[in-house]
């Protein structure tokens, strides 16, 4: 939903429930149809919204949910994850294409490939992850607009 | 080609259609797992998986792929096919293989 409308800046705010694969990508969805409204390029758009939706599929898999918030101005994108789960314990051995955590019932859904946290890296232009370990992980991700 | 055309060349069944049927394909990708699809498949891809469910269909939108190949007479489970129809995602089906889908999709738009 919006939050707010300053000049040249928009603010979303989205819930993301948990182990609810139904509504999983709801948030990265609409921020898509924002961004085409708004002119954003095609690369742009599918950058941010595929690096978005794989940190939703995240929060979805690993911490029961979470929120997420997209801040669109004509310079660059902010998408932030936040969420109160278990945290990541080695951020470096998670950054590795590959590896993986998710659960069997998980990767018979397709996910768990391993590749969530390096394509948010490939895509944007910047990624910044908070963690702690059995309190949650906040990660914010910039993607700037040539 | 369109994902029409590419279906009557290759002898596709229509599982979703409508309007997204006209849209182009211009290459094509084969794979199940989610995230690699979504980090490799290029915006106009046939994607040839065996994943019916919605969560492909999300990626299929994502990753703005011409249209979905199910293989192996991979079923669209209710849910993906709502997803489908609602997002206007073409999915195609097929019983042959991967492999030999691609061969076709290749020789239909001559890679």
């Amino acid at each position: 939903m919006i939050e707010n409308d300053k000049k040249d800046e928009m603010r979303f705010h989205y819930d993301v429930p948990g182990d609810d694969f139904t509504h999983a990508g709801e948030a990265s969805g609409n921020v898509k149809k924002v961004l085409k409204q708004l002119g954003f390029s095609p690369d742009v758009i599918r950058r941010t919204t595929i690096s978005m939706y794989e940190g939703e599929i995240n929060m979805v898999i690993h911490a029961g949910g979470g929120e997420a918030k997209a801040i669109i101005t004509p310079e660059k994108i902010d998408i932030f994850l936040i969420d109160n789960g278990p945290g990541i314990p080695d951020v470096n051995l998670a950054m590795q294409e590959g590896y993986s955590t998710a659960p069997d019932k998980i990767r018979a859904l397709g996910f768990g490939a391993g590749m969530g946290l390096p394509n948010m890296k490939k895509y944007t232009d910047d990624l910044e992850i908070e963690t702690v370990v059995g309190k949650g992980t906040t990660v914010h991700m910039t993607v700037k607009v040539d | 080609m369109t994902v029409k055309e590419l279906a009557e060349a290759c002898g596709f069944e229509i599982a979703n259609g409508g309007d997204a049927l006209d849209k182009t394909v211009t290459g094509g990708y084969c794979g199940d797992l989610l995230s690699w699809v979504m980090g490799r498949a290029s915006a106009g891809s046939a994607w040839i998986t065996v994943m019916g469910n919605e969560n492909a269909i999300a990626v299929a939108v994502l990753a703005e792929v011409g249209c979905v190949i199910l293989a192996q007479s991979a079923e669209l489970d209710g849910q993906a096919a709502l997803r489908a129809r609602e997002n206007n995602v073409a999915v195609l089906k097929s019983g042959k293989g991967a492999f030999e889908i691609a061969v076709n999709v290749a020789g239909a738009l001559n890679l």
